[in-house]
């Protein structure tokens, strides 16, 4: 563990360190609109960690509202913290140098409340990373209390149990309330003094909040979990994930970096939510209701944003944009407003269908038109109608002609394999509809045509109607690769694709109980670090972690799971009713769609869940029909003169 | 080349600590941000893919600061020198100091081709490896080559060294260094032949040496 250091003995020891590593502009902080208070007079200081490298945390616009919000409170500081570099990792460890603030050099050991941000699984060995550089006990039952609280929020902590033993508490849903509740209730307890038991408490109290100590987990002797169970009756059996009834103003004072990141640009969420209800998404099923802002909120941040940050991106960031109600007049006004401004503006995940191109043809203007990126993400209609996205190849053709007709010469095309009842005809069918489209583009701008197929490879998520369907094998991904790769050849065709390896273990972190836990601290303590990243995943140290601990992976990944059995995130609350995922998996399992739900509610268990907040927020603030009134007579209007 | 409606301005800027680890086009980005907040009509060139038209005096190694380091920027309309100073002194990060700004003719040479050489300040806190330094300077200046190997290449650095000095009572490594396309003397690299650690040093380019407009090319 690191010693106890200083901020001005930390930036002593770093002169000698930072001309020496890769990118040294990853750990100085002093970017514009960083915000830096005065440690000493601040009663809570709260360090954010994207547990990846600064390009990628810096690209996250989670981290960035989260940010913002905590900054704003007058008894707060929020300072950001990343994982350095294996390079800058090895000269800390080196020099005794604890991981450490960008903007004010404090150890994180020296925080009171380390907030981590989890969209994705393989962050998690970082997690532990971090932790250990920082001088924090990796385990919450090791913190004292004078420990910095630890707690992670993000799509992926909505299934908990692999990280439950590192973490103090979870934030299910959104963090926008809920950071500033934690914030008060640790602030509380750090006042009162007391143990760090009664802060267990007080933070399970807090609704969206999972203490994963107050909970116990049941194993049946054939090693599938029984129950998980509050361990006193005080402590909500199952935990509601939290949402905003409505999405706040969006953040406009971006931290704008000195050094290229993954993404330089203004983010924008124009809408939360989908109501399309493809079955492999978990993104779309966890962040119901869909809540949309308006254009002249949009409009004017994006306005404020450039003024604040210069930036000459934006991004109009939802699920789903060609599902936003005003996407034209958006688009319209967005091209009013900017034209003329050298912007590159983006509006990612458009149907498939002409008008998405005709709206990528406004935006875009006179601006140089890179790639085009439509996601069939299977290529039968048997398959679509099993995931519940049901576009005919007619559509993806149609829509492709318009695509090179308008001055793009590369379409993207998203595909997934491994869904549920997959076949090598389905897979096939990915490379002959890949070539269909190549051959549209020859017609229209002969040679200059381009396809790129991207392939990934299906993992059943949490809380999806897919949560019980069990992972492609190894060795079936390589056949469905090989195939691809034979068939995905010649001039004009590019193919990307997932190695297995990553697949397996996202597959076990997104899958796995309680129990997976010991497995990540031996995978870490074997060298496993930046997992999401190809050239860095030990595959090595993650299997050696299974067999040190006996635990099998295939039980994780393998294993179609019974309809009834007790899933590791059932007391995780997500909204939607297990009822409505195991009906709607009956469903695909006839091949059997639904429409959007914004035409028809099927009932997934939303409204009934938030019924109270429903009330308050009547009409399309949600875009949810309104089920329970009754259908409404529009009236007549009388004229009272005479005509 | 810049039309008649577009003006040029020359600035003279510091890059300081905060910005000390960012390199030659990141430091190009900041500034085209910067313009941009300052809400300056930055001029664009033509074509397909168009850029901002400001040229940078001379790239700085990764790791150095500067003072009197310089910038041209064109703009689409003329504005009073005062008014873009004070614009940009508001817009710039912490990163940069602006320290002047005047108009100059649109018809001067590029920037870049008027660098001949720069001056470098090289201090550092660790005195005890500095015993030896006069010497080691003497024998320095007097080789007629010095190979030397950057990223793979091989190249002589002795005529890239113009003059080098050692101030004893600031404990400061005073150089001025040729500057030139093809041709650029890099401190740490002076440094390193002096048998020092470059990281034990910070580094300051305290200026630019231009030519006279005859020697540059027509901008």
């Amino acid at each position: 563990m690191p010693r106890a250091m200083e901020p001005a003995e930390i930036e002593r020891a770093l002169a000698p360190v930072l001309p020496k590593v890769e990118k040294p502009g990853r750990y100085t902080g002093g970017e514009l609109n960083q915000l830096v208070k005065d440690w000493d007079v601040v009663p809570t200081r709260v360090a954010l960690v994207f547990p990846d490298v600064y390009d990628l945390g810096m690209s996250n616009l989670g981290l960035a509202v989260l940010y913002d919000i905590l900054n704003r409170q007058p008894g707060v500081l929020a300072e950001r913290v990343f994982a350095p570099w294996p390079d800058m990792e090895a000269a800390l460890r080196r020099d005794g140098i604890p991981l450490f603030s960008l903007e004010t050099k404090h150890a994180l050991r020296d925080f009171d409340l380390i907030g981590v941000s989890l969209p994705y699984e393989t962050l998690y060995t970082n997690t532990l990373n971090l932790l250990d550089l920082g001088g924090v006990p990796l385990r919450t039952a090791d913190r004292r209390r004078d420990d910095p609280v630890v707690i992670a929020g993000g799509h992926a902590t909505y299934n908990p149990e692999p990280m439950a033993e590192f973490l103090d508490a979870f934030a299910i849903g959104e963090g926008e309330d809920l950071i500033l509740e934690v914030v008060a209730a640790v602030r509380a307890w750090r006042e009162s003094g007391q143990e760090r038991a009664a802060l267990h408490h007080s933070l399970a109290r807090i609704w969206g909040v999972y203490v994963p100590s107050l909970y116990c987990a049941h194993y049946a002797e054939d090693g599938s979990l029984e129950r998980t169970t509050p361990l006193e009756p005080s402590v909500p059996a199952r935990v509601i994930k939290r949402i905003v009834p409505q999405l706040p103003p969006p953040m406009t004072r971006f931290i704008v970096p000195y050094i290229d990141v993954t993404h330089n640009r203004v983010a924008v969420e124009i809408m939360r939510g989908c109501t399309r209800g493809c079955r492999f998404c978990q993104a779309g099923m966890i962040t119901r209701p869909v809540r949309e802002r308006s254009v002249d909120e949009i409009v004017d941040a994006i306005d404020e944003a450039l003024r604040q940050t210069g930036y000459e991106e934006v991004a109009l960031l939802s699920l789903s944009s060609s599902d936003f109600d005003e996407v034209l007049p958006l688009v319209r006004a967005v091209r009013q407003r900017f034209a003329g401004r050298h912007l590159n503006l983006s509006l990612p995940s458009l149907r498939i269908e002409s008008f998405s191109v005709e709206l990528m043809d406004l935006l875009q203007g006179e601006a140089h038109r890179s790639g085009f990126t439509l996601a069939p993400e299977a290529a039968t209609e048997r398959m679509r109608q099993i995931i519940n996205k049901p576009v005919s190849t007619a559509q993806v053709l149609d829509t492709a002609r318009e695509i090179y007709r308008h001055g793009w010469h590369t379409i993207k095309l998203y595909f997934m394999i491994g869904h549920p009842q997959e076949t090598l005809e389905d897979v096939q069918a990915i490379a002959d509809l890949c070539k269909q489209v190549l051959a549209v583009g020859r017609e229209i701008v002969g040679g200059r045509a381009h396809v790129t197929a991207g392939v990934s490879t299906f993992v059943p998520k949490p809380h999806t109607p897919f949560q019980w369907v069990p992972c492609d094998t190894v060795e079936q991904i390589r056949a469905k690769q090989a195939l691809l790769k034979r068939s995905l050849r010649g001039p004009g065709l590019k193919l990307n694709w997932n190695h297995p390896e990553e697949t397996m273990l996202e597959a076990w972190l997104s899958r796995g109980d309680r129990r997976m836990g010991q497995i990540i601290e031996q995978a870490w303590r074997r060298g496993a670090r930046f997992d999401a990243w190809q050239d860095h995943l030990r595959m090595d140290a993650w299997l050696a972690a299974f067999e040190a601990t006996g635990l099998d992976p295939a039980f994780y990944t393998h294993r179609e799971r019974p309809i009834d059995e007790t899933l590791p995130w059932d007391h995780i609350d997500a909204g939607v009713r297990k009822a409505f995922l195991t009906e709607d998996y009956l469903w695909s399992l006839r091949g059997r769609t639904r429409v959007d739900c914004r035409e028809r509610c099927f009932a997934c268990g939303i409204l009934p869940r938030f019924a109270d907040l429903r009330r308050l927020n009547p009409g399309d603030v949600w875009e949810c029909p309104e089920v329970r009134s009754p259908v409404r007579v529009p009236a007549e209007i009388l004229s009272l003169t005479p005509a | 080349m810049a039309g008649p409606a577009r003006q040029r301005y020359r600035i003279t800027f510091s890059k300081t600590e905060a910005m000390r680890f960012t390199g030659h086009l990141d430091l190009h980005r900041t500034w085209e941000r910067t313009f941009r907040r300052a809400s300056l009509p930055l001029a664009y060139s033509a074509g397909f893919n168009p850029q901002p038209k400001i040229n940078i005096g001379a790239a700085l190694p990764l790791g150095c600061l500067s003072e009197g380091d310089l910038i041209d920027v064109w703009l689409e309309s003329e504005v009073d020198p005062l008014q873009v100073e004070s614009s940009l002194r508001l817009a710039a990060p912490p990163g940069i100091r602006v320290d002047e700004v005047r108009p100059i003719e649109p018809t001067e040479p590029v920037l870049q081709s008027m660098v001949r050489a720069a001056v470098f300040e090289a201090v550092s806190a660790n005195l005890a490896a500095l015993d030896e330094i006069d010497r080691r300077i003497g024998a320095l200046i007097e080789a007629e080559h010095l190979p030397r190997i950057r990223r793979g290449k091989s190249y002589d650095l002795r005529p890239l060294i113009e003059e080098i000095r050692w101030d004893r009572a600031t404990s400061k490594l005073w150089m001025r260094l040729v500057s030139r396309g093809g041709a650029t003397g890099r401190p740490e690299e002076v440094l390193d032949a002096l048998g020092l650690d470059p990281a034990d040093f910070v580094i300051r380019r305290t200026g630019l040496v231009l030519s006279g407009p005859e020697e540059a090319q027509p901008g």
